[in-house]
């Protein structure tokens, strides 16, 4: 347990530093949202109803930084994230921000666990199978794969599958313009040829790094004592791969997977604006473009959350695989 | 993206003290890495003197008729504006070459600087290091970047490359410190210390000539990283836009539209080099793994490994 417990205190902490990190970035740059703000209303509003706008969002030049900092972290924390100034002038961010997350969380997270699994079950038999027609095939076209920029995947996809056949497959936006969000099977089905581009674009580029490690790991434990010591036992192969080598390459992975989030982020913005996909990653883009600070502080702050729960999750998934990890803290490591 | 990930488990796994030599032959006596090294060395070539590849030299210009295909005297068509495709990627090689080695350079010199201290000076120190390390490997960096770059103003090649060194080096810094943790307690920096040699003789003299591929691995990570990053942002409208550079040129594609209306090459041509280079950097990047983790390499037929230890005999190596 305390091997939880401290990757909780590891959570808090860089949930703070990332909140921080927003609290001072807009305080130290030049551009002042002020301005932003006066040329995004054309100089309509008067200065009292800019002030006030600007407050919403825990924007006080006047009070001292120590207290605007405590307030923007009570209002962070408490899901009080201010009032767009951007396109989407006067909406409330969190009303914004619940349209775009569930189409993010079922394209981009959907697939990122699909490519983290299958990347890892392909890796398994590929590192099982040493030598054989998958393992001389698969890494060297997927070290190419992994070095490809996501947006450029997608692109080409664009254009095969959608310029090229005269759009077969539609190239942007969640579900066709004409329709009307329901549980109709025409529906579901608009919503799954919308993704299936951009689905595509992220499994391509993602799930080559997860077959390497995870050969890799395996070709590495599969010289482990262990292995030898199940093959004397006579235990099936099959039992061997999962429960044996597997589990044990499996964990340097998940560690992996944690760390690589980051990228499958930046992945994801990208993609959502080829596609113009509506998600958090093409809202952020816009919020840049139009200068909305509450927005891009609110986003910032949700994808740092997204990050952490992932790394909380894996490092649970390691409790549970790696006896090792809970008996190092009992031994007082 | 995910390239960058090297096997963690080669930075645990026993290190081979060798010297810089060591690194080219087993450069030369891999496949992967020589391709790699060729693909580099092509685009170095169009970085350094990019007017032995076109005629043009002026490649922002507005100077053709817009929307050409390709022809001899445009080998990639113009764009829509009436720019010669071919010769903005040729000028365009040399940012991107820029951006990868020295923000490459300066992340790695950072990874170093930050993982070697942290494993040498253990206790407090390492703690500290090792939870800033930890924190910057999970913020998320690309909307940090983007921020940054929006904060900071349209982004200079300068923006770009500090931002990127910021963002870039915790990853190379947690491989380091495990192998340097590894290091500390072998007996030849046990007996450098007894010997009493001042701490930066033992780290620069001792420690650091060990890690040198894993060192050289990370500088290759660290280069992909940047190279798809800055292209990134670019392709978002974050950088100089009247920079030649081939995110740029992915840029003004996608706002003029080129897929849809029959320039795909004027998008296809910049992405496959950002691709190419990065496919450079992941080949040498694979091979070095596989240097510094001999249990990875390919098997080798019968044959092949006589001839091998034959040539090797023949040289008088190991």
């Amino acid at each position: 347990m305390p091997y939880l417990l401290r990757r909780l205190g590891f959570f808090l902490l860089t949930l703070w530093a990332a909140l921080t990190l927003n609290f001072f970035i807009p305080r130290f740059m030049p551009g002042s949202p002020l301005q932003a703000l006066r040329d995004r209303t054309h100089n309509k509003l008067s200065p009292a109803a800019l002030e006030q706008m600007l407050t919403s969002y825990g924007f006080k030049p006047n009070e001292n930084v120590l207290v605007q900092y405590v307030d923007y972290l009570k209002n962070m924390v408490t899901g009080q994230w201010g009032i767009s100034i951007g396109a989407t002038l006067g909406e409330p961010v969190t009303r914004i921000v619940r349209q775009a997350l569930p189409w993010t969380l079922g394209l981009v997270g959907v697939t990122t666990v699909l490519a983290f699994l299958l990347g890892s079950l392909i890796g398994t038999v590929a590192g099982w199978r040493r030598g054989g027609r998958l393992d001389s095939l698969l890494p060297p076209a997927f070290v190419v794969t992994s070095a490809l920029p996501y947006f450029w995947v997608g692109l080409l996809l664009i254009l095969v599958f959608s310029v090229w056949t005269g759009g077969a497959l539609p190239s942007d936006f969640n579900y066709d313009s004409g329709m009307q969000p329901a549980f109709t099977p025409a529906f579901v089905f608009s919503v799954a040829s919308h993704a299936l581009l951009p689905a595509a674009t992220i499994l391509i580029t993602s799930i080559g790094g997860w077959i390497l490690t995870m050969r890799n790991n395996m070709i590495t434990t599969l010289a482990e004592d262990y292995v030898r010591m199940g093959r004397a036992k006579g235990l099936s192969d099959r039992r061997i791969m999962t429960a044996y080598a597997a589990r044990n390459a499996m964990l340097p992975n998940l560690a992996g997977f944690a760390m690589s989030l980051g990228f499958v982020i930046a992945g994801a913005i990208l993609v959502e604006y080829v596609f113009n996909y509506p998600g958090l990653g093409y809202l952020l883009y816009n919020a840049v473009q139009n200068t909305d600070y509450p927005l891009m502080q609110a986003l910032f702050m949700l994808f740092t959350v997204a990050v952490l729960v992932a790394v909380l999750v894996c490092d649970i998934a390691i409790a549970i695989l790696d006896p090792r990890s809970r008996e190092r803290d009992r031994s007082g490591r | 993206m995910t390239a960058l990930l090297v096997d963690s488990s080669t930075a645990t796994g026993a290190p081979v003290r060798r010297r810089g030599g060591g690194l080219w032959a087993a450069v030369r006596g891999s496949r992967k890495a020589m391709v790699g090294l060729a693909i580099f060395l092509v685009f170095a070539v169009m970085a350094l003197v990019p007017q032995l590849f076109t005629s043009v030299r002026d490649p922002n210009a507005l100077q053709f008729e817009p929307g050409l295909g390709s022809s001899a005297e445009h080998l990639l068509g113009t764009t829509a504006l009436g720019q010669d495709i071919f010769a903005q990627l040729v000028y365009g090689t040399r940012q991107s070459l820029v951006i990868a080695l020295v923000a490459g350079f300066f992340a790695t010199v950072l990874s170093v600087l930050v993982g070697v201290s942290a494993a040498y000076l253990g206790g407090v120190s390492d703690e500290t290091l090792t939870m800033l390390t930890n924190v910057f490997l999970v913020l998320p960096t690309f909307p940090l970047i983007i921020i940054l770059a929006t904060y900071a103003g349209k982004g200079t090649l300068l923006v770009i490359l500090i931002v990127l060194v910021v963002t870039g080096w915790s990853y190379g810094a947690n491989q380091l410190r495990a192998q340097a943790l590894s290091l500390r307690n072998r007996d030849f920096v046990e007996s450098a210390k007894v010997r009493g040699e001042r701490p930066s003789y033992v780290i620069f003299k001792e420690v650091l000539p060990t890690m040198t591929s894993l060192i050289v691995a990370n500088f290759l990570g660290a280069a992909l990283y940047s190279v798809l990053t800055a292209a990134g942002l670019q392709f978002l409208g974050l950088g100089d836009p009247n920079s030649i550079s081939w995110g740029t040129m992915l840029y003004w594609a996608q706002s003029q539209q080129a897929l849809q209306t029959g320039l795909p090459q004027w998008s296809l041509a910049p992405g496959l080099c950002v691709a190419l280079l990065g496919v450079s950097f992941a080949l040498l990047n694979y091979a070095f793994d596989e240097i510094g983790n001999p249990a990875l390499r390919p098997v080798r037929s019968a044959r092949k490994r006589r001839r091998l230890r034959a040539r090797r005999t023949r040289a008088g190596g190991p």
